[in-house]
């Protein structure tokens, strides 16, 4: 017994959840700071949570080259730990920026919400240093109930009741498959351990081939395809982001996307070696399925958030694109494009919010017609994203499409690239006919009640200056990348 | 003799009974513990499971499974209290604001 528990202490190793744990602390410190606050003055827990975040991206930066193991092989910050850690840190300083002067205009200006995203983020990179199904589980967990009630923040809007409840019920639902996946996965090879998986199929080759086995598999990926929002598990998606508040949206479409990529990558390219034809194969039908589904649907979209929702599921589609070209290419231009996508996707958000009135009723194609002349800067910020977004150059989204694409070519999947580039250029017409909307036609309203804010301002500012970086000098991010794929 | 096929298959039926349940079921909280049947089934596997390997993983991924389900009971509910002041109604047909 005793020797049990020295054991266990020993390989206990807090460095390797010091980041997550750091934004815990803070997420609670700032839950007892807002109990304690004036009601309704939210402020200044937003900035302390932006704090939180910057000393928690130092922390997580400490790890960078300086692999950590911890908590008997279940916990593993190495590089792609960190980058992923570092998109998901991104994706919420930008949300927490754009969210204050949002929460007073819609009226509920609650600073529980913040703390909220803290444990979000928290949960997210533990999905992505996870090495157990149970780390990763949990991260997943922790990610998603703070979710649910980020989603339904807005409790007596009916619409944002409408998409935690949504949102909660298939997620719960999603969460029962993934976790029988795990249960028989461990009945085959009893652990939950993702090399010790590896492990066990390497040693005993004809168990991948066990129904059990794949059926374990296969459930495993139902729980993080629903994460990602690829088809067909993408009904949900367009719902919740579009009765979700809007800053919420945004954090969802990139933040917790990114950690369910790095969860399903570590689970797909570690655990499931042995059956890598079978899930190349799996992956192309889906990869080609979201991409075309995301575009398709998103072209008969009248509301922007509703469209921004498909445009989402269809990017999911271009990065599932990495997976099946399962080299060194293909994986590290995952982890680039989450980065970019976060960048392109929520600076699109950031803009929406300027614009939306109370009730965001507005928001629509015909709802932003001429804005290109009432607010010509918002135009030209808002046309940079949505290029990013189709994928020209001299933007971010040019060169994560190409890098993605051209991994998918080395691996000799010519037709998956081909494709791909025809959805792009169906998502031209939805994405341009926002632009029409803004410089061809007449403005029917006068844009008076928008009204450029400091932290906003900063958080699209931040986004262009990544998109535009990211698009023309690639070069550095996309070594880090490369550094830390698998 | 009841070895650990037989917990399999109970669990396996379990699993499916929760499964047809939320597809099938209108109330929410009928769902609700549809899905809560769904996570006791994974439960059942892994308590047989451990037993038969004879290691002791699947029942401590059995408390976190418990201490979730539980979280996500206090946040569910919540919800649909919250949906419930808003429209006097917790059938999922009504879940009607959002669609395409």
């Amino acid at each position: 017994m005793e020797n049990l528990v020295q054991e266990a202490i020993q390989n206990v190793n807090l460095q390797a959840i010091m980041p997550s744990l750091v934004l815990c602390v803070f997420g609670m410190v700032l839950l007892m700071v807002s109990v304690f606050s004036k009601r309704g003055s939210t402020t200044h827990v937003a900035w302390l949570s932006i704090v939180a975040l910057v000393v928690t991206g130092f922390v997580s930066l400490s790890g960078w080259n300086n692999p950590q193991a911890g908590f008997a092989g279940s916990v593993l910050l190495d590089n792609f730990a960190t980058f992923f850690s570092m998109i998901c840190l991104v994706a919420a300083g930008l949300t927490i920026l754009m969210s204050d002067d949002y929460l007073r205009r819609e009226g509920f200006p609650v600073s529980e919400y913040y703390p909220l995203i803290l444990f979000t983020t928290a949960g997210a990179m533990w999905m992505a240093s996870g090495t157990d199904l149970m780390t990763i589980f949990l991260g997943l967990e922790v990610l998603s109930v703070s979710l649910y009630v980020l989603a339904g923040f807005f409790r007596t809007q009916t619409r944002s009741n409408e998409a935690g409840l949504k949102y909660f019920f298939l997620g719960a639902f999603s969460t029962g498959f993934l976790l029988y996946g795990v249960a028989l996965l461990y009945a085959v090879t009893g652990t939950t351990k993702i090399d010790g998986i590896a492990a066990y199929v390497q040693a005993n080759p004809a168990s991948a081939m066990n129904t059990m086995f794949i059926a374990g598999g296969l459930l495993l990926l139902v729980g993080f395809l629903f994460k990602i929002a690829a088809a067909p598990f993408h009904m949900w998606t367009p719902d919740v982001y579009q009765g979700a508040p809007t800053p919420i949206t945004a954090f969802m479409s990139a933040g917790p996307k990114a950690a369910a990529f790095a969860a399903l990558m570590r689970v797909t390219i570690v655990g499931l070696e042995g059956l890598q034809s079978e899930l190349t194969a799996l992956f192309w039908v889906l990869a080609v399925l979201t991409m075309t589904v995301g575009n398709f649907i998103a072209l008969s979209q009248k509301d922007l958030k509703r469209m921004l929702a498909y445009s989402s599921i269809s990017h999911a589609g271009y990065a599932m694109v990495g997976l099946v070209a399962w080299n060194e290419i293909g994986l590290s231009a995952i982890l680039f494009y989450m980065l970019v996508y976060t960048f392109m996707n929520m600076g699109a958000f950031a803009v929406l919010i300027l614009i939306g009135k109370k009730g965001e009723d507005n928001l629509t194609l015909d709802g932003i017609a001429g804005l290109g002349y009432k607010k010509p800067i918002l135009g030209v910020v808002l046309t940079i994203f949505l290029f990013s977004l189709m994928g020209l150059p001299p933007t971010a989204g040019f060169i994560g499409k190409f890098y993605i694409f051209s991994g998918a070519i080395k691996a000799g999947y010519i037709w998956l690239a081909v494709l791909g580039v025809l959805n792009s250029a169906v998502s031209l017409y939805y994405y341009l006919r926002v632009m029409v909307q803004m410089y061809f036609k007449d403005p029917e309203e006068d844009f008076s009640w928008v009204t450029i804010n400091v932290p906003t301002a900063i958080s699209i500012i931040i986004s262009v200056v990544g998109v535009l970086y990211l698009g023309i000098v690639p070069g550095s991010v996309i070594q880090l990348a490369k550094l830390a794929g698998f | 003799m009841i070895t650990v096929n037989h917990y399999m298959l109970l669990s396996a039926i379990l699993f499916s009974i929760g499964t047809f349940g939320v597809l099938t079921r209108k109330n929410a909280i009928v769902i609700f513990m549809c899905i809560e049947v769904m996570l006791n089934s994974v439960n059942l596997t892994f308590i047989a499971v451990s037993r038969h390997v004879g290691n002791m993983d699947g029942q401590i991924f059995v408390f976190f499974v418990m201490t979730v389900a539980a979280a996500e009971a206090a946040v569910g509910l919540a919800l649909m209290i919250a949906f419930f002041r808003n429209s006097d109604s917790i059938d999922v047909d009504d879940f009607n604001m959002l669609k395409w």
